[in-house]
């Protein structure tokens, strides 16, 4: 134990599982075994994972600032008030003043109608670059690009809820969310910031995500299987609409104002390759080195459902003889905060002194008192993290 | 024997830079550009501009970049000016940095003519939906498309190129995002992690969607003719700032780290400071409170009192409400010297370079310690009476400076501020 130890005392986590941690345990370890929350038609034949339906004025209560807003920012900043709601943050204007934030994020939701009326418009069109130049001066909303700009998760968690210390964001898909985490312990560590409020948010549920990741044949098509069983039949994503923040603390800073530490992030690395084989394990060697995991570990797996990386991977995570759960199979893949979703579970697995049951056939479960998580970000393209989260 | 600042920290010096703006590429022709008071701004070449209510820009149209997009060229104006950086600071081997890479981006998207792409492969004429695109989305030929317009795409071909440790790091906090990073590395030196860093700031988006999204938001200069005279920092009739691409990069080392391999140092990068503001998407505080308090924690952070400072570079956009706000939180931060502290932004001759802006902006305050000379602000002859800055009027000044600040403010309520100083404290 050390003063200077990063400590989670705040969990916000919206998916589509529900919101907080003990709804996402509740339907984790449901009786009976657990049911995956899909949508296999709205954007066929590609299923994703739909955030469950919230009271967004719980989080967000002026109704101007929601329309202001589009699903990802509401996602996330409903997110954000959670987590500073849990850690007793929320409406400190003295605690706020001197959050930090890191958030991971990608870019904002499109006008749908307006990009199809275009693209239907511009083949028949006499000039086309002045038809589109005319359209977009004309159809679009002004304050759209307020909601596209990916900054601007942050600016509305600074305006809806006060935080104020400072604000970065971070942008590059699973990679972004890993290292935004381990920024904010670096900086604890080192005395550069006490208090720190760390995460993102993704919406699968718009059609140009699902377009994007298709280009790339990192999709799963078709019936939804779970991240294992689905390798057998080439892999692929189900991409989520998920958002998840967590407040990240010094030790003595949570100790002070009499804040609950949930668990402790004890390292947290990131590292690249290129992928050619045995790159993205040679990384993860190195990384688990500088965090063996001791008795009552599991881990909680970030494997996106990619065939290669997933199954590189996955056996490497096989050789280490201890549970593990691919959390994609129940939140889905959420790229920017998958790896802060996933340390959410941890933290609140490792509170708990329990696994959650396993997710499907090919999971182990683990009877015993977990103490400890190991918790994995392969990035469906590029990147790999790794955590250890203990008891706090 | 260990270099510590008045803190304690590593002393955190910059070794190497590289610019790229529309004025030209390299330190040498940018600096003799922007102390000649010479403009970048000209008329859009790149695209039709039917309709358009802004059609300047400060566009760099010499680097060729294909697909053209904005990743793509953005990439490309990195790889030049992180090839200029690296190669003045002699560091490493060639595709070895010994450090990481911040990098300021700006936000991907998928761009016209990619969605253009899909829609033709559709085969549909008319009523092409977003399920149609989709359908056809996982042609073989679109495979590139999806890997350019990945957010770490251009990262990671830098990671590759330069041989930069870990996982880059692309950071976005809007107009301040060069900023950032600058702080990102800093942060990171100090912190006993990192011996040096490469910091990146890249920006290339004058495509037609960009500059009607900004254009929308009004906050562009409709001051079309002549070009060169519609970024008017400080001036009355300043009407909104001019969209512009560049590139700025810096190598940062501890400096016992540049002293033990013998570099030459640059300058001394002796504070950030930063705050975020709960005003207003857009807008600043009318208070100016983020602002005062961001300039008070570089100040702190640099271990230095308002009187140490030379030099204001400006964040200056040329928009009637930055301005106003910028002149009041250096007023209040600066006193009665507020008026004598010379402040030019070099934003009247290059244009807003967005993402990039703190890192170009932070190169030429570097430039201007070394050289002992000023770059005006230029375009100025209508003197905002509510603002009694010394902006350097039109022509450059040599001065002796050894202290100076650069301010980058950002949508989303960023704020950052520099302090780079001849030598350390």
């Amino acid at each position: 134990m050390h003063e200077r130890d990063a400590v989670i005392t705040g969990i916000g986590l919206i998916s589509c599982l529900g919101e907080g941690p003990d709804a996402h345990r509740a339907a984790l370890d449901a009786p009976g075994g657990f049911v995956p929350v899909v949508d296999g038609t709205s954007y066929a034949p590609y299923p994703v994972h739909p955030i469950v339906e919230l009271a967004w004025d719980k989080q967000i209560p002026k109704r101007q600032d929601q329309r202001q807003m589009e699903a990802w920012q509401r996602i996330g900043t409903y997110a954000a008030g959670a987590a500073l709601e849990h850690a007793g943050v929320k409406g400190n204007a003295e605690l706020l003043s001197r959050t930090h934030m890191i958030v991971a994020a990608g870019g904002g939701e499109r006008d749908a109608a307006v990009d199809a009326a275009i693209l239907s418009g511009l083949p028949k069109a006499e000039n086309p670059a002045a038809f589109l130049n005319e359209h977009l001066l004309t159809d679009l909303r002004p304050t759209l690009f307020l909601a596209q700009l990916s900054n601007l998760l942050a600016g509305n968690i600074s305006i809806v809820h006060g935080v104020v210390g400072s604000s970065r964001t971070f942008m590059g898909e699973e990679g972004a969310g890993v290292d935004a985490v381990r920024t904010a312990v670096a900086r604890i560590r080192a005395g550069q910031g006490e208090l720190f409020l760390v995460g993102g948010s993704h919406n699968a549920q718009r059609p140009e995500t699902p377009m994007h990741y298709a280009m790339g044949h990192a999709l799963l098509a078709g019936d939804f299987a779970p991240v294992r069983a689905r390798q057998a039949a080439g892999g692929g994503m189900v991409l989520s609409a998920l958002g998840c923040f967590l407040v990240i603390e010094s030790r003595a800073h949570a100790e002070a104002r009499g804040a609950t530490a949930i668990a402790r992030i004890a390292a947290v690395e990131s590292d690249r390759c290129n992928r050619s084989p045995g790159a993205a394990t040679a990384n993860a060697q190195r990384q688990l080195a500088a965090m063996t995991p001791g008795a009552g570990a599991a881990v909680l797996s970030g494997a996106s459902g990619v065939a290669a990386p997933t199954q590189e991977e996955l056996a490497f995570l096989d050789g280490l003889g201890l549970p593990i759960r691919a959390t994609a199979t129940a939140l889905g893949h959420s790229m920017e905060p998958s790896f802060v979703a996933n340390l959410a579970l941890a933290a609140d697995a490792v509170s708990r002194g329990s696994l959650f049951a396993p997710l499907e056939p090919g999971e182990a479960a683990m009877p015993g008192t977990l103490s400890q998580a190991l918790v994995t970000a392969w990035g469906h393209w590029r990147g790999e993290g790794m955590a250890l989260v203990t008891k706090a | 024997m260990a270099h510590t600042d008045s803190h304690g920290r590593p002393i955190v010096v910059v070794t190497g830079m590289g610019v790229l703006t529309s004025l030209g590429e390299g330190q040498q022709d940018n600096w003799a550009k922007l102390t000649g008071g010479i403009s970048g701004i000209k008329r859009i070449s790149r695209f039709p501009l039917d309709h358009m209510r802004t059609t300047i820009a400060g566009t760099v149209d010499f680097v060729p970049a294909d697909p053209f997009c904005a990743p793509e060229l953005s990439q490309r104006l990195a790889d030049r000016a992180a090839e200029e950086a690296i190669a003045e600071a002699g560091i490493g081997t060639k595709g070895n940095f010994p450090g990481p890479l911040f990098l300021a981006l700006p936000p991907v998207e998928i761009e016209w003519p990619q969605r253009q792409a899909l829609a033709a492969a559709t085969g549909r004429n008319d009523g092409v939906s977003y399920a149609d695109l989709i359908a056809v989305a996982d042609q073989p030929q679109f495979r590139d498309t999806y890997r350019r317009f990945l957010f770490a795409s251009v990262g990671e071909h830098l990671a590759d190129r330069f041989g930069t440790r870990g996982n880059p790091i692309a950071t976005s906090t809007a107009c301040a995002s060069g900023g950032t990073a600058i702080q990102l590395a800093v942060e990171s030196i100090r912190a006993g992690l990192s011996d040096a860093a490469l910091v990146v700031g890249t920006d290339a988006s004058v495509n037609p969607e960009s500059l009607i999204r900004f254009s929308l938001l009004s906050a562009l200069s409709t001051r079309n003719d002549p070009p060169e005279g519609a970024s008017r920092p400080f001036s009355k009739d300043r009407d909104g700032f001019v969209m512009a691409e560049g590139a700025g990069a810096l190598v940062l080392e501890s400096m016992d780290h540049a002293l033990a391999r013998g570099a030459r140092i640059l300058g001394v990068l002796a504070g950030c400071g930063e705050r975020a503001d709960a005003f207003h998407r857009t807008r600043s505080s009318p208070d100016g409170k983020p602002v005062i308090a961001c300039l008070h924690a570089a100040l702190a952070d640099a271990g230095i009192g308002p009187e140490a400072v030379d030099y204001i570079n400006a964040h200056g956009t040329s928009t009637p409400e930055n301005e106003r706000m910028e002149w009041l939180a250096v007023s209040t931060v600066f006193g009665d010297r507020a008026g004598s502290i010379p402040i030019s932004s070099n934003k009247s001759m290059i244009g807003h370079t967005l993402t990039a802006a703190g890192t170009i902006e932070a190169v030429f305050s570097l430039l201007t310690i070394r050289n002992g000379r000023i770059p005006p602000t230029i375009n100025y002859h209508d003197p905002d009476p509510a603002l009694p800055v010394d902006c350097v009027p039109n022509v450059a000044r040599d001065a002796q400076v050894s202290c100076a600040i650069s301010n980058s403010f950002g949508f989303g309520g960023q704020n950052v501020c520099l302090v780079m100083r001849a030598e350390p404290v």
